[in-house]
């Protein structure tokens, strides 16, 4: 039985969040938070820890009830459509949730019976996404015995089951070594390719930028921006400058001597010696940088300008690095602050 | 292709089949009993614990405990057959506290399963372990002279009411272990109820030796009551008033408690 105003009210966004919030306590988890991701495409929610953005991917799973605002998945709402929208998402997480004590087999063939589906399909699909997994070795083996890898790759699996047309990646690569996230991202890709859409959660700007078409900086709680990598990298306008000195002492002091060029706060590397200014100009203001430099008697190891990269923006926006750009030692200076 | 999925499953928003929640049931029970399997000394600690305290009463403080009108073993026996289902059901309130633990609650709720299946999957499973517990302990309780005395229909009946209360008790044991949410503090906090139950009760020692301000609780409490009930079944003597009043013990504890469970579940994910 469809209701026809409800089908009215569908949009063509898979995913829609509008001006969602949640308190817990006295912290505001989310604040008037609104984006939609389209139908095939891959979204990513960049942030820091504690930026909400587990808290958005809990909302739109049903799992979470939002203190205002509205979420939609396929169109339906998550509240007053929750077992449907169950039955059309796929959710994996930060922390494999695949039963221990179970075989990788069996883990995938209980997901597919609770996804309600006939026991010759779930059969077929196990066996199909423990194949597909690189698995089929392990399939028949308790999960305890698995490595990080092969946990992560049999809960993707285990989210797949149902065949979801929306898929929640919540953070479905942290922790794992680089051989491992390449293979699970070019599996995202695959899944993509074939329509499926996704919306993940990340804390690194290249893995954002790697996958995702569009996306939603997510810093305390807000959107602090949204877009295409491109687009935000226009925000802030124009390349960054960067200054590596020979001397550890002369850090500050060149900092000091650039800072009239930044057009956003600059950031210092004090392992590396270096400076990264975001600056409107281009060979003009590297020159004017090397003068007075020269000038004051900084000895340079390196002076270059380059276009900005994801890190730069989301510093630029939040006052604050990311995981990726968030080295030990790592001292951010700017105008503002 | 994306667009097709959806509207086919928008079509379908009714509330779950019975045969669908059924199934669900039987995929998590399933689950359960596969992770009991496969923890053989949990499931070898919750035979053996049972099994001491029998040996404990029968042949170390046995000896001093005289009960008139009957021989110890067989009035302390089915005491300890209500035991073994109360000491299996503690190991509900760890389980359910280290699935919420361990994040997989978020799994299961993200999925179109009926909801309640993760709880009832939970009790059936574990009433299953107890069943085994209570068949090795029944074992055991004839090899060391404990007789049936009544007909076989009677002694059946005490059977199922022992599994019956060790079922509805499984259900207290899930709303402690969904109220703490802590493995090692469901464990301890589980001991409790089955402690002041089971000690506090004729199990152990007729009812009439304990101090008069506690016979009152002692005397009219489920578990001594369902005891009573069982020793007539198995041992002869009026057997109905205690029948019914253990009877309905177990169903006001199994609609009381699922109730709660029910509740907390709901609460303790959102």
């Amino acid at each position: 039985m469809t209701d026809p105003r409800q089908a009215e009210r569908r949009t063509d966004a898979a995913v829609e969040v509008e001006g969602v919030t949640k308190r817990f306590g006295s912290t505001l988890a989310l604040d008037d938070v609104s984006f939609s991701v389209q139908p095939g495409e891959v979204l990513a929610l960049l942030g820091p820890n504690g930026a909400g953005k587990t808290t958005v991917i809990r909302v739109l799973t049903t799992l979470l009830k939002p203190d205002s605002g509205r979420a939609r998945v396929a169109g339906l709402d998550v509240q007053k459509d929750a077992r449907t929208i169950r039955s059309m998402i796929g959710l994996a997480g930060q922390y494999a949730t695949v039963d221990e004590l179970l075989t990788g087999r069996e883990n995938l063939e209980l997901i597919g019976l609770l996804y309600h589906l006939d026991k010759a399909v779930y059969r077929h699909r196990a066996q199909d996404a423990l194949d597909r997994m690189s698995l089929t070795g392990a399939g028949d083996n308790q999960v305890k015995t698995y490595s990080g890898g092969m946990r992560r790759r049999l809960d993707l699996a285990a989210s797949l089951i149902g065949r979801p047309p929306v898929l929640f990646l919540d953070e479905p690569t942290t922790g794992l070594d680089p051989r491992t996230r390449n293979d699970l991202w070019q599996f995202i890709e695959e899944l993509v390719a074939e329509g499926t859409t996704v919306l993940l959660t990340t804390q690194y700007m290249e893995e954002a930028e790697h996958l995702a078409k569009a996306i939603v900086v997510l810093d305390a709680g807000r959107v602090a921006a949204q877009g295409t990598a491109d687009e935000l990298k226009d925000q802030l306008g124009g390349n960054v400058l960067e200054v590596q000195v020979s001397k550890r002492a002369d850090l500050e002091k060149a900092a000091a001597l650039i800072a009239g060029l930044a057009s956003a706060p600059l950031r210092l590397d004090a392992d590396l010696n270096r400076i990264s200014l975001p600056v409107k100009g281009g060979a003009r203001v590297l020159i004017a940088a090397g003068r007075a430099l020269d000038d004051a008697g900084v000895e340079l190891e390196d002076l270059g300008i380059r276009r900005p990269s994801l890190d730069d923006v989301f510093l630029a926006i939040t006052g604050h690095p990311t995981a990726s750009g968030n080295d030990p030692g790592n001292a951010s200076t700017g105008g503002d602050r | 292709m994306t667009d097709v999925a959806i509207r086919q499953s928008a079509a379908k928003a009714a509330p779950l089949p019975l045969r669908l929640a059924v199934r669900d049931i039987q995929g998590i029970t399933r689950r359960n009993l596969l992770r009991i399997i496969r923890t053989p000394q949990l499931l070898f600690m919750s035979i053996v614990q049972p099994a001491i305290i029998l040996l404990l009463f029968r042949y170390v403080l046995g000896g001093a405990i005289r009960v008139p009108g009957v021989d110890y073993v067989d009035f302390v026996v089915p005491g300890i057959f209500l035991e073994a289902v109360l000491i299996g059901g503690m190991t509900t309130a760890l389980a359910l506290a280290q699935d919420l633990q361990a994040g997989i609650v978020d799994r299961f709720r993200s999925l179109p399963m009926a909801r309640s299946a993760f709880l009832a999957g939970r009790t059936l499973a574990d009433v299953c372990r107890s069943v085994l517990a209570l068949a090795f302990i029944i074992g055991l309780g004839l090899a060391v002279g404990f007789r049936f005395h009544t007909s076989a229909g009677a002694c059946l009946a005490g059977v199922a009411l022992i599994i019956a209360f060790g079922y509805a008790f499984t259900w207290v044991y899930a709303a402690i272990g969904l109220a703490v949410k802590d493995p090692q503090t469901a464990q301890m906090a589980a001991i409790l109820p089955m402690f002041i139950l089971f000690f506090a009760s004729s199990a152990l020692v007729p009812v009439s030796t304990m101090p008069g301000w506690l016979q009152p609780f002692a005397q009219n409490q489920p578990a001594t009551v369902t005891i009573n009930a069982v020793r007539a079944l198995f041992e002869g003597g009026p057997v109905f008033h205690d029948l019914w009043q253990a009877a309905l013990w177990c169903v006001g504890i199994f609609v009381v408690f699922l109730t709660i469970s029910l509740n907390l579940y709901r609460k303790a994910t959102a």
